[in-house]
């Protein structure tokens, strides 16, 4: 009986000892804060912080049918598209698609255009392109980390950045793109629109959307079929009829969890490079600059005065001006939005990049498509104003395009 | 006017024969509440019915990816039977369940057994689905875990009980005992592929109202064959088919008929002190196109469970006092197949192994602790979110 006793004991004594050293031990560690893309940006308030929760639930809810879902949507959630806030994979991908006549583009809205609603809820059917559309692109959903950053940046620098006339000479014309700007746009004081009214776009591939707002109602709308305040339109299949076929009452969101959304995409921290200090690291970024990479990919941008203090007259690092350029005709989908040429495309922020398998399913998706799979064959893809650079780039010796590489991958 | 003079004269004969066999022939109507078996049966001390149930509770501390909500404590169930001899032969049962308090009450059971032969009876009422073995054997004091097996919760959609009818019974053969059971039943709904899971998800597809009617008039048919050995053990095979959405409205075709196919193989035996227990589950649904590839047409699963006794004796004045070791693996594929845009395979699957360690007061009542870790891999192949964690509860049948 007492060694019956005693052997229970030792074990009761072991499991309780073993609980104990379980939370340093037994559980899962907690990632390195630069290997991972989510997260709040440091600085924030306790209440920021529960507006950055918020806003992170409804990033991840799913929308079912009797949700508002569809009926003609593309995803179910904003998280389906943006995993881990990162890139999305190609099964996430955006179709958008219109018409080129006589030099004009049209949206094609009329037959559901720009984008195509490719999924349906149980009952009804897709959407297809419709045979009048002859120019269609694919987009692939971008990182959404450090866009508060970025929604940050003055007009005026970006102004400042662009040489649409290429008055330097140097081959490259980075040129914003104007918007007309949606009903519930509400500019800030360094908001600055053209003669016609129109204001600039900077999110987006072609840098179609004003600001985070204007970015989050289009996906609420054209990527779940979800009504809120701000558009209280469901996409239509015109294939089925002209008719909305969702009678879930409108707004499916409130302008709250719109604006809440918005605030979580505000607040995002920016990636984290890893690596800084590698030997390897540091030619690479020395590589990337001598070969013009980052004319159009600037590595540094400033906020202006923001109402989020963590925000305001913040230095950061993104690698993008946000603004549009030629990538030359092997990236022209003969597609547009704006003012922007079809070979035109909104410079990409590279920060992030690294960690894009993370989010793509182990490999590389890139370029707007994500038809490059590899950081060298989206380099190679880069032909207009980045011509010269990708010259540069091939005639690099293999250690050095290594070098550049790893750069990359360190951002 | 004929479907009320029949209702009349039954309600008539009805009341004659309950008169008949109560002997209440003097009750007033304002007594009818009266008019109860259990009341009349209890007043002539003979019990009519047993009152029994099950309680389970358990703290929590988890942590995914090293992020923790601290600890917790559950009550998770407070489950309440009542079981009826009718008549010889014809018997009741039902169980009623409050999860989490009262956040979730559920009827699991509200049947009848006509018991022709002891290999035939006819079932009807709230049943629950054979499929597995876990969904008619799920009682929390019978499982040396805490948490329920993924493949009985996430892929069969434990506790899944229907509204249905149908036979059952057992045909002893030399030292072995065959058992069947066949049911129709309202079936799963269309929650299957319109849920906030985002995945085929079966557990969504129980919609409150199958107790009140099949949501698209075509039932669904289920079935277990299993074969007993005496102080060995069982092994099951069972089965589900039927279609899920509704395909039919007003008269009019609104949908292809979409159909739903689960298959389970269970099994539970002994090899001398170890115990062996689990079930393997295998799902086809016919699912549109259209709602996206993240809704898988196949799904699969299994757990398995290894116990151990390796101490009994007498504790603290508690005689025959076991104290059990248990090992369970688990694996779940939620969608086998591959990306249409890629050619690579959609993953969306998890693997789990959690040790636990139960001390059995008797068969009816233990403590015990587990631990669990845990690797789910989304949609795309991302790299897996980990999750591990601590549990210590109990559960009793009382």
């Amino acid at each position: 009986m007492k060694n019956n006793l005693a052997k229970l004991s030792s074990l009761v004594l072991l499991a309780g000892l073993l609980s104990l050293y379980a939370c340093e031990k037994f559980l899962p560690n907690e990632p390195e804060e630069n290997e991972v893309l989510d997260g709040p940006m440091e600085g924030l308030s306790y209440a920021q912080t529960r507006l950055f929760l918020e806003g992170d639930e409804a990033f991840s809810e799913v929308f079912t049918p009797e949700k508002g879902l569809g009926a003609y949507f593309v995803t179910s959630s904003c998280f389906s598209c943006h995993s881990g806030d990162g890139k999305g994979h190609p099964s996430t991908t955006l179709t958008r698609f219109g018409r080129w006549e006589n030099g004009q583009f049209d949206p094609l809205t009329h037959l559901g255009g720009g984008q195509l609603q490719n999924r349906a809820i149980a009952g009804f059917e897709a959407e297809v392109i419709p045979s009048e559309a002859n120019g269609i692109a694919k987009f692939t959903p971008p990182a959404v980390t450090g866009l508060g950053l970025l929604a940050a940046v003055t007009d005026a620098t970006l102004l400042d950045v662009a040489d649409p006339d290429d008055m330097d000479g140097n081959g490259i014309s980075g040129r914003v793109n104007y918007i007309e700007p949606p009903d519930f746009f509400s500019p800030l004081e360094w908001n600055i629109p053209d003669e016609e009214g129109r204001y600039i776009g900077r999110f987006g591939k072609k840098a179609a959307a004003i600001d985070l707002l204007h970015q989050t109602v289009n996906a609420y709308n054209q990527d779940m079929g979800i009504t809120s305040d701000f558009d209280m339109n469901d996409p239509i299949n015109y294939a089925v009829s002209s008719q909305q076929t969702d009678l879930i009452p409108d707004p499916e969101i409130s302008a709250a969890t719109g604006q809440s959304v918005v605030f979580y995409l505000r607040t995002l921290k920016a990636p984290i490079p890893r690596d800084e200090s590698d030997a390897n690291v540091q030619l690479g970024k020395q590589l990337f600059m001598d070969i013009d990479c980052g004319k159009c990919h600037i590595p540094t941008l400033k906020t202006g005065i923001s109402d989020i203090t963590v925000l305001s007259e913040v230095e950061f690092h993104p690698y993008t001006d946000l603004l549009l350029h030629n990538m030359g005709e092997e990236l022209n989908d003969n597609y547009t939005e704006g003012l922007a040429e079809a070979a035109e495309w909104r410079t990409p922020p590279l920060w992030g990049l690294g960690l894009s398998p993370d989010a793509q399913g182990g490999e590389f998706f890139l370029m707007h498509d994500g038809r490059a799979t590899s950081i060298e064959e989206a380099i190679l893809l880069h032909g207009g104003e980045a011509s010269n650079s990708r010259t540069y780039y091939q005639e690099l010796s293999t250690s050095d395009k290594e070098a550049l590489i790893s750069f990359l991958k360190s951002l | 006017m004929k479907p009320i003079f029949i209702l009349l004269l039954l309600s008539m004969t009805s009341q004659w024969l309950a008169a008949q066999d109560v002997d209440t022939l003097n009750l007033t109507n304002k007594d009818a509440v009266y008019q109860r078996p259990f009341i009349y049966e209890e007043q002539r001390s003979n019990l009519s019915a047993a009152v029994g149930g099950y309680l389970e509770a358990n703290t929590n501390y988890f942590s995914t990816d090293g992020i923790s909500e601290g600890y917790s404590m559950e009550m998770r169930r407070f489950n309440i039977f009542l079981y009826s001899t009718i008549k010889e032969r014809i018997k009741f049962i039902s169980e009623l369940e409050f999860g989490h308090g009262t956040e979730e009450i559920e009827l699991e059971t509200a049947l009848m057994d006509f018991e022709l032969h002891p290999s035939l009876i006819f079932r009807a009422g709230i049943l629950l689905v054979p499929i597995g073995y876990f969904n008619q054997n799920q009682d929390s004091p019978k499982w040396e875990f805490i948490d329920r097996p993924l493949v009985s919760t996430n892929l069969i959609p434990s506790t899944y009980s229907d509204v249905g009818l149908g036979l059952h019974g057992t045909i002893p053969i030399r030292d072995f005992s065959f058992t069947y059971e066949t049911y129709l039943i309202n079936g799963l709904q269309e929650g299957i592929i319109t849920n906030e899971e985002n995945r085929t998800f079966l557990r969504a597809g129980k919609g409150e109202e199958r107790f009140g009617e099949d949501n698209n008039g075509s039932p669904a048919f289920t079935t277990r064959l299993a074969l007993n050995k005496r102080k060995f053990g069982e092994i099951g095979i069972s089965g589900y088919i039927g279609n899920y959405n509704i395909f039919k409205k007003d008269g009019l075709p609104i949908d292809e008929k979409r159909s739903l196919l689960i298959g389970a193989l269970d099994y539970n035996f002994s090899i001398k002190k170890v115990k062996f227990l689990g079930e393997i589950a295998y799902i086809k649904a016919d699912i549109p196109s259209d709602v996206g590839q993240n809704f898988g047409n196949t799904q699969w699963g299994f757990h398995t469970d290894l116990i151990y006794p390796f101490w009994q004796g007498k504790l603290f004045s508690w005689q025959n006092i076991i104290l059990n070791a248990s090992l369970r693996f688990e694996y779940l594929d939620y969608n086998v197949g591959k990306f249409r845009d890629t050619d690579s395979n959609i993953s969306d699957h998890l693997y789990s192994i959690m040790p636990s360690i139960g001390l059995r007061f008797s068969p009816n009542t233990l403590l015990r602790m587990s631990y669990r870790y845990q690797w789910d891999t989304d949609l795309f192949g991302n790299p897996p979110a980990k999750t591990a964690g601590f549990q210590f509860g109990f559960a009793s049948y009382f």
